[in-house]
C-alpha cells in the first residue's frame, strides 16, 4: 500500500517536472539564441558608450549592463578592460551590477516562471539600485583614499 | 478556461521562439556572418548546459518530491520570519547557476509558497559569488569587492522589502489572476 502511493507521488513530481520544462524549453531556447545575437553585436562596441560625463555614464553602463548578459566573471573582465581604457569607475559599478541584477533578454522567462509583475517591478527597481549602489560605493571608496 | 489558458500558454512560449528565429532570419539576410556565429555560439552554449538542465530537472523533481508545501511554507513562506531572510540570503550567495536554470527551481518554490521578498532577496545576494571574488579582486581591489558586496547584501534586504510590500500592496487592492 505504503509502495503504491510512494510510486504515485514519485510518477506526479516526474509529471509535473516534465511539464515545467515543456513549457519552459522553447522560452530557455529562444533567449539563449538571443544573448548570442546580442553578444557577437555587443562585442568590443562597449567603450564607444562612454562619453566620460559623470552623471551620464552610469546611466549608460547601467543600461549596457542590462542588455547584456553572461556570467558575472565576463562583467568583471569586461569593467576591468574598460577602466583601463579610461571609463570611470562609476560607470563600470554600474555596469556590473546592472549585468547580473537586471536581465532584459531574461525578463520572458523570469516572468513566466515568478510573475510578469515580479519580474518587471525587480529589473526596474534593479536598475535604479544599481546606479545608486555604484554611487555609495565610489562616495565609500573615497573615505579610504 | 483552465485548459484554454494553457494552451495559450504554450503557444506564446513557442511564439517566443519564432520571433527570435525571424530576427535570426533576418540578420542572416542582412550579415550571414553575424548570423552564423551566433547561431554556433548558441549551439556550443546549449550543448554545454544539457548536463546542467539534467541536473536541474532531477532537482526540480526532488523538490517537487521532498519540499512539501508546508516545508516550504514554514522555511520561505509567509511565517518564516527573520531565519526566512537569512536563509534566502545564504542560499542566494552559496548556489549559483544561470538565471535560466535558476527561475525554474524558484518557480516551483515558489508554487509550494515562497514569499515574492525572499525570492527577491536570494536573486538579489546572487551577485555576491564567493568563487569569482578573486578575479574583481585583481582587476578593481580588495576594497572596491569588500565594499560592493556588503552594498549588494544590505540592499537585497531593501530590494526584499520593496518588492514584497508593492505585491502584497497590489494584492490587496486588487484580485489578481497573474499572481
Amino acid at each position: 500500500m505504503e509502495m503504491v502511493s510512494r510510486k504515485t507521488i514519485l510518477k506526479k513530481s516526474l509529471l509535473k517536472t516534465l511539464q515545467s520544462f515543456k513549457m519552459s524549453l522553447p522560452i530557455m531556447i529562444g533567449i539563449l539564441l538571443l544573448i548570442n545575437l546580442i553578444n557577437i553585436v555587443a562585442k568590443g562596441h562597449y567603450s564607444k558608450l562612454f562619453t566620460g560625463n559623470l552623471v551620464l555614464d552610469p546611466l549608460i553602463g547601467a543600461l549596457a549592463g542590462s542588455l547584456s548578459f553572461g556570467i558575472p566573471i565576463t562583467s568583471y573582465i569586461v569593467g576591468g578592460e574598460l577602466l583601463r581604457e579610461g571609463v570611470s569607475l562609476l560607470a563600470i559599478a554600474a555596469f556590473i551590477m546592472s549585468w547580473t541584477t537586471v536581465g532584459l533578454t531574461m525578463l520572458p522567462l523570469e516572468a513566466k516562471f515568478l510573475g510578469r509583475r515580479f519580474a518587471v517591478i525587480r529589473n526596474i527597481l534593479n536598475f535604479f539600485f544599481a546606479i545608486i549602489i555604484s554611487v555609495l560605493v565610489v562616495l565609500t571608496l573615497s573615505f579610504f583614499k | 478556461m483552465n485548459k484554454m489558458k494553457k494552451k495559450n500558454r504554450i503557444s506564446g512560449s513557442i511564439r517566443f521562439l519564432l520571433i527570435i528565429l525571424i530576427l535570426y532570419l533576418i540578420v542572416f539576410l542582412f550579415s550571414i556572418s553575424v548570423a552564423k556565429e551566433a547561431f554556433l555560439n548558441f549551439l556550443i552554449m546549449f550543448v554545454k548546459i544539457i548536463p546542467i538542465l539534467g541536473m536541474v530537472f532531477l532537482i526540480m523533481m526532488l523538490t517537487n518530491l521532498f519540499f512539501t508545501t508546508e516545508r516550504i511554507k514554514k522555511h520561505l513562506g509567509e511565517e518564516s520570519g527573520w531565519k526566512g531572510w537569512i536563509y534566502a540570503m545564504i542560499a542566494g550567495i552559496i548556489i549559483s547557476g544561470p538565471p535560466y536554470i535558476l527561475f525554474p527551481l524558484l518557480g516551483e518554490l515558489r508554487k509550494g509558497g515562497m514569499k515574492n521578498s525572499l525570492m527577491a532577496v536570494f536573486l538579489y545576494n546572487r551577485n555576491v559569488k564567493i568563487q569569482f571574488l578573486p578575479v574583481m579582486v585583481y582587476y578593481f581591489g580588495l576594497n572596491f569587492t569588500l565594499i560592493l558586496s556588503l552594498y549588494i547584501i544590505i540592499f537585497s534586504i531593501f530590494n526584499g522589502q520593496i518588492i514584497g510590500w508593492f505585491l502584497r500592496d497590489r494584492l490587496q487592492g486588487r484580485s489578481s489572476s497573474e499572481e
